[in-house]
C-alpha cells in the first residue's frame, strides 16, 4: 500500500535561523520523488519533517491524506533510510533487518521466516547470522534497505543513502533502486546533492535552494526549462551571461550582454528594461557563425579533450568561463589556443531568466 | 533541631532553580527537535532516572555536606542535650582553631599544622608532575604502541594494591632495620641507621608514590590527543627541546595538568594513611586532629568544622591557581 | 646519530627508574612475604616459609572485613553504577545553561577528600536514621553507612566512564530504531544499553575496586565494624607483620591475573574485529567483480 504525502506550506525554524520557508506541495501515492539542492538547502529537514523527527514550526504534512501533527515518527506509516545508513553494529543481519518487527511484537519464527524472505529480495540469501561489521558497502546499504522495508512502510524516506559507495556501485545501486520500488510500489521520497541521481531515478524532482522549493517538475523539465537562475545554474552545466532586456518580441527578448545583443527563448515573459540572464547550455552551442543576435565571439583559452567529445573553454565574462561542448559526430573543426572563435546557438535552446541567485561552483 | 532542618531548604531552592531554568529554556527554545523529557525517555524510566540522580546529588551528596557545615556551627553537647536549649548557634568550633581554648593565645599547633599539610601537598604535587611528566609525554607521544600498551599496564597492576599495603611497603624499605639502611650502612655510607621516618621523608615519599598515577594518567590523556605534527613543525622551525615543551606541549596540556596536580593535591591533604604510617612522630598532620577529635575526643562538631576549614582552604587554594594558570574548572575535571 | 642514541639510552634509563619505583617497594614486600623472620625482612634470606600466607588465612579479623569489603563492594556498584548511568542520560538531556550548575554538583564529591565525605555522611546519617527507633536499629550500620559514603564518590568515577562512552553514541542509530517503530524505552533497552555494555563492565570493576581499597571514607563511615582494609590498618599501626606481605602478594597475583586475563580478551575481542574487516574487505571485492 503506498500513501501521498502532502506538504502544506511548511515552514521550519530553528531560531532565527529558517530552514524551510513555506513549502507546499503534493506528493502522489506511489511516486518516486526526489530533492535535488546543495547542501544546506533544507531538503534535509524536510525529509525529517515528513519522517517526524521535526514539527514543523508552520503548516501541516498529510500522509495519506491524515494530519501528522503530534505523531511522533515511532507511529508514522513512514520509514526512513540514513545517510550513514545507522545499522546497529551490535546485532545480526537478521536481527537488524526483523528490528521493527521484534518492537511490533512478532514472534522469534515467525521473525526469522520475514528475515530470510527479506535476505532474499535484496540478494543476500543466508546470510542473516553475519555481523553487519562483516559486509561490504553494497550489502550495508541493500541490507538497510530490507530495514526499512521489512515493516511495510507507505513511505519510503531515503536521505542520500549512496553517498558513501563509490562511483561504479552508486550507479549500479541506482538501478537496483528503482527496481525495488517498481516492485514494492510504495512511494520513494530520495534526498540528493547528486543530480545525476535525481534524474535517472525520479518522477517528478524538486529543486531547492535556501530553504525554498524552486521547481517542481519532472527530469526534462527541469533541465530543458529551469524556471529560476538557480535551477538552471545548478542542474547541468550552463553558461550565463547577465544582462538587461532591450526588446521583447512574442516568445523571445533580447539581452544586452557583455557579448552584446543576445537572444532567447523569454519563457517569463519579461519585459525591456529588466534585469535579466541569458543560460546557454554548452551542448546548445555551435563553434560557428550563426544568426547576429546569436553569434558572439570570444578567445579559447584551453581544450579538454574527453573521448566522444571536446570541451572547449573560452574567456567568459569575470572569472567564469564560457563552455561549448563539441561532440564528435559534430565533425566541427576544433580551434587552437587563443584563437578567437564564433559562438552561435540556437535563440529556440538560450533562455532568459530573470535575475536572481546562482549555484555557487 | 530548627538550625539543622534549615538546610533541607537550600536543596529545595537549588531543584527550583533547576526546574525553573528548565522551563524558561524549553519555552524560548526554538528548536523543532525538542522532546519533553518523559516524552524522551517514558515515564517509567524517566522517574527512575530522576529518582535515582535525586537521591544521589541530595542524600549522598548535597546534604551531608550542608549539615555537616551546619554540624560545625553548633556546640559539642551529649545525646540527650542536643535540640535542647543549649544547642545553639555558635562559632565557637572555629574560634578553637585560630585561639587556644583557655589561655586565649593563638592556637599555633593546628594552625602551623594546616599550613605544613598545605606545604608538603604543593610540594608532593609538583615532585610528581616532575616525575610523571616525561614518561607521559614518552608514552603519549614517541613510544611504540605495542610498548605503551605494555607500560600501561605495568602502571595499573600496582595501583590496585591498597594504600595501606603500599604505604606498608614502603615502610618495610625505609625503616631503620629496612633494606635501604642495609644497603647505606653496607656500602658504608652510614654507620647509624638514618632515620627516613622520623624526618619525614618517608611522609614526602609515601605521598608522592600513593598518587603518582593519579597525576599520570591525566597528563597522558592531554599530551595523548595532541598532532603530532605540530612538534614536528616546531621541530623543524629549529626550537631546542626544551622549547617545544614549553611553547608547544605544556600549553596544549594545560587542562589535563591542572587536572592531574588538583587531584594530586586535593588527595595529598585529604590523605590519612601515608601520614599515620609514614610521618615522624612529631609530625602532626591536619587530617590526624580531625581523626582525633572523632575517634578520641568525640567532638564531632569541632571535627566538623575542621574539616570545613580544610575543605575551604584547599578549594580557595586550587581556584586561586586555576585562576593564576588561566585554566577554568571545567576544563580541569573531565 | 650519537646524541640520539645517547637520548634514547637516558629514555631507557628513566623508564627503568620510574618502573622500579613503582615497583621496587612491591618486589621487597612480596620476598619478605616468604622469609621466615617474623620481622619482615627481605635481605638476609634466611628461609623459605608459607607460613605467613596459612597465618593470614586464620586471621579472623582479616577475614571478617575481607566480608564486609565484599558486602560493601557490591553493595556500592549496585547503587553507583545505576546513578552514574542516569547521571550521564541526564546530563546528556539537560539545557546547556542549567548543565554547568549540575556538573558542578555531580563531581563534587571527586574534589572533597574522602575523609571529609566520611565524616559528612555519619554526621549526617547518624541523625537522619535516629528520627525513629526502627531506623536506627536497622540502618544506622558501619555496613550501610559506608555503602552511601563511598557511592557518593564513586557514582562521579562512573558518571564520567558512562560520559565518555555516551559521547561517542551516534544519535542516528536511536534515530533509526524510532522510525523503526520503537518506544524511547525501548531504544534504552535495545540499542543504547547494549552500546553502553562495556562501560558498564569499566564501571563495574572499577567501581568496586575503588570501594574494596577505599580507606579514607571508610574509616569514619564504618563505625564499630570493620572492612579489609581498616583491619590493615590497625595491623599496620600497631606494627608489621609478614602476613601484611602475603596478602599483598595475593592482591598483586590476583590483579596480574585481571590484567593478563583482560588483555587475552582484548586480543581476542581484536582478532574478531580483523576477521570481520577481512570478510568485508573480501566480499567488497566480490562486489567490484560482479
Amino acid at each position: 500500500m503506498s500513501a501521498g504525502v502532502e506538504l502544506d506550506q511548511i515552514t521550519v525554524r530553528f531560531g532565527e535561523f529558517t530552514a524551510v520557508d513555506n513549502a507546499t506541495l503534493d506528493i502522489k501515492g506511489g511516486e518516486f520523488f526526489s530533492f535535488l539542492g546543495p547542501s544546506g538547502c533544507g531538503k534535509t529537514t524536510i525529509l525529517r519533517t515528513v519522517s517526524g523527527f521535526l514539527e514543523p514550526s508552520d503548516g501541516t504534512v498529510r500522509i495519506g491524506g491524515q494530519d501528522m501533527r503530534g505523531i511522533g515518527p515511532n507511529k508514522r506509516p513512514t520509514a526512513l533510510i540514513f545517510q550513514n545508513l545507522a545499522l546497529f553494529p551490535l546485532m545480526s543481519v537478521s536481527e537488524n533487518i526483523t528490528y521493527g518487527l521484534r518492537v511490533r511484537g512478532m514472534g522469534k519464527a515467525e521473525r526469522r521466516k520475514k528475515a530470510d524472505e527479506l535476505l532474499e529480495l535484496i540478494a543476500l540469501p543466508g546470510q542473516g547470522d553475519k555481523l553487519v561489521s562483516e559486509l561490504s558497502g553494497g550489502q550495508k546499504q541493500r541490507v538497510a534497505i530490507a530495514r526499512a522495508l521489512a515493516v511495510q512502510p507507505q513511505v519510503l524516506l531515503l536521505d542520500e543513502p549512496l553517498s558513501a559507495l563509490d562511483l561504479k556501485l552508486r550507479q549500479h545501486m541506482r538501478n537496483e533502486l528503482r527496481a525495488i520500488q517498481q516492485l514494492v510500489g510504495i512511494t520513494f521520497i530520495y534526498i540528493t546533492h547528486d543530480q545525476g541521481e535525481a534524474l535517472t531515478m525520479s518522477d517528478r524532482i524538486a529543486v531547492m535552494s535556501d530553504g525554498v522549493i524552486q521547481q517542481v517538475a519532472d527530469g526534462k523539465s527541469v533541465y530543458d526549462d529551469p524556471k529560476t537562475a538557480f535551477v538552471a545554474s545548478f542542474v547541468g552545466e550552463n553558461n550565463a551571461f547577465a544582462g538587461t532586456v532591450t526588446r521583447a518580441d512574442g516568445d523571445y527578448a533580447v539581452v544586452e550582454t557583455a557579448f552584446g545583443p543576445l537572444r532567447g527563448r523569454n519563457s517569463h515573459g519579461l519585459r525591456p528594461g529588466g534585469r535579466a540572464i541569458l543560460f546557454i547550455r554548452p551542448e546548445s552551442a555551435r563553434l560557428a557563425a550563426g544568426a547576429p543576435d546569436a553569434t558572439f565571439s570570444s578567445k579559447v583559452k584551453n581544450v579538454a579533450f574527453e573521448g566522444n567529445m571536446s570541451h572547449v573553454f573560452l574567456e567568459g565574462i569575470g572569472k567564469k568561463d564560457v563552455t561549448v561542448t563539441v561532440s564528435r559526430q559534430d565533425g566541427a573543426a576544433i580551434p587552437g589556443q587563443d584563437e578567437v572563435a564564433a559562438i552561435s546557438y540556437d535563440p529556440n535552446l538560450g533562455l532568459v531568466l530573470p535575475e536572481g541567485k546562482m549555484a555557487r561552483e | 533541631m530548627s538550625s539543622r532542618a534549615f538546610v533541607f531548604i537550600i536543596p529545595i531552592i537549588v531543584i527550583a532553580i533547576f526546574w525553573a531554568m528548565a522551563k524558561f529554556e524549553y519555552r524560548n527554545n526554538n528548536d523543532p527537535t525538542r522532546k519533553g523529557y518523559f516524552e524522551r525517555n517514558g515515564k517509567v524510566l524517566g522517574i527512575a532516572f530522576i529518582a535515582l540522580v535525586a537521591f544521589w546529588t541530595l542524600f549522598l551528596v548535597g546534604l551531608p555536606y550542608l549539615y555537616m557545615v551546619v554540624e560545625s556551627f553548633h556546640p559539642q553537647l551529649p545525646p540527650i542535650k542536643r535540640g535542647g536549649p543549649d544547642d545553639i548557634l555558635t562559632i565557637a568550633q572555629y574560634q578553637s582553631f585560630l585561639l587556644s581554648k583557655h589561655t586565649d593565645s593563638i592556637n599555633w599547633l593546628h594552625i602551623s599544622s594546616l599550613g605544613f599539610t598545605i606545604f608538603v601537598s604543593i610540594v608532593v604535587t609538583a615532585l610528581n608532575f616532575c616525575i610523571c611528566y616525561p614518561l607521559a609525554y614518552y608514552m603519549a607521544q614517541t613510544g611504540a604502541t605495542q610498548k605503551v600498551r605494555l607500560l600501561m599496564l605495568c602502571l595499573i597492576v600496582p595501583y590496585w594494591v591498597n594504600e595501606i599495603l603500599r604505604a606498608f611497603s614502603l615502610r618495610l624499605l625505609l625503616a631503620s632495620k629496612g633494606l635501604i639502611n642495609q644497603i647505606l650502612m653496607w656500602v658504608g655510607f652510614t654507620d647509624v641507621p638514618i632515620d627516613f621516618l622520623g624526618n619525614n621523608t618517608g611522609l614526602y615519599v609515601g605521598l608522592s608514590y600513593a598518587y603518582l598515577l593519579v597525576m599520570m594518567f591525566p597528563l597522558y590523556n592531554a599530551i595523548e590527543s595532541l598532532d603530532k605534527n605540530q612538534i614536528e613543525a616546531a621541530r623543524d622551525l629549529g626550537a631546542p627541546w626544551w622549547r617545544i615543551h614549553k611553547d608547544v606541549v605544556i600549553p596544549y596540556a594545560k587542562p589535563g595538568i591542572a587536572s592531574g596536580c588538583t587531584m594530586v593535591f586535593m588527595l595529598s591533604a585529604g590523605s590519612l594513611a601515608a601520614p599515620q604510617f609514614l610521618g615522624g612522630p612529631r609530625m602532626l598532620w591536619f587530617t590526624a586532629i580531625i581523626y582525633d577529635f572523632f575517634f578520641q575526643n568525640f567532638n564531632w562538631a569541632r571535627g566538623a568544622a575542621y574539616s570545613f576549614i580544610l575543605l575551604a582552604v584547599c578549594i580557595a587554594l586550587v581556584m586561586l591557581l586555576l585562576r593564576l594558570f588561566k585554566v577554568s574548572l571545567g576544563e580541569t575535571i573531565r | 646519530m650519537n646524541s640520539k642514541s645517547v637520548m634514547r639510552g637516558m629514555i631507557g634509563f628513566y623508564i627503568f627508574l620510574f618502573f622500579f619505583y613503582l615497583f621496587g617497594p612491591l618486589i621487597v614486600m612480596s620476598i619478605t612475604a616468604f622469609n621466615t623472620p617474623s620481622y619482615p625482612q627481605a635481605y638476609p634470606f634466611e628461609g623459605f616459609t608459607l607460613d605467613w600466607f596459612v597465618k593470614l588465612w586464620n586471621h579472623r579479623a582479616m577475614m571478617d572485613g575481607l566480608k564486609n569489603s565484599v558486602i560493601i563492594g557490591l553493595g556500592v556498584v549496585s547503587l553507583a553504577v545505576p546513578i552514574g548511568l542516569s547521571a550521564a542520560i541526564i546530563m546528556n538531556q539537560i539545557y546547556h545553561r542549567a548543565r554547568g550548575l549540575y556538573y558542578l554538583v555531580t563531581i563534587s564529591p571527586l574534589l572533597t577528600p574522602g575523609v571529609i565525605i566520611g565524616i559528612s555522611t555519619v554526621i549526617f546519617w547518624k541523625d537522619m536514621l535516629g528520627l525513629t527507633d526502627f531506623t536506627k536499629a536497622t540502618f544506622y550500620k558501619g555496613i550501610i553507612l559506608t555503602i552511601f559514603g563511598q557511592a557518593s564518590f564513586i557514582s562521579a568515577y562512573c558518571l564520567l566512564i558512562f560520559m565518555a562512552r555516551l559521547t561517542r553514541f551516534d544519535r542516528s542509530q536511536e534515530e533509526a530504531a524510532l522510525d523503526l517503530g520503537a518506544s524511547y524505552p525501548q531504544v534504552f533497552w535495545h540499542i543504547l544499553l547494549p552500546f553502553l555494555k562495556p562501560a558498564v563492565v569499566s564501571a563495574i570493576v572499577i567501581g568496586f575496586l575503588s570501594s574494596f581499597e577505599n580507606y579514607n571514607t571508610t574509616t569514619f563511615a564504618i563505625l564499630a565494624d570493620k572492612t579489609l582494609v581498616t583491619v590493615l590498618a590497625g595491623e599496620v599501626r600497631q606494627g608489621t607483620n609478614p602476613a601484611l606481605s602475603a596478602l599483598a602478594v595475593i592482591i598483586i597475583g590476583i590483579s596480574l591475573g585481571g590484567a593478563i586475563i583482560y588483555e587475552i580478551l582484548k586480543r581476542r575481542e581484536q582478532q574478531k574485529a580483523d576477521l570481520a574487516q577481512r570478510e568485508a574487505v573480501l566480499a567488497e571485492r566480490q562486489e567490484a567483480v560482479a
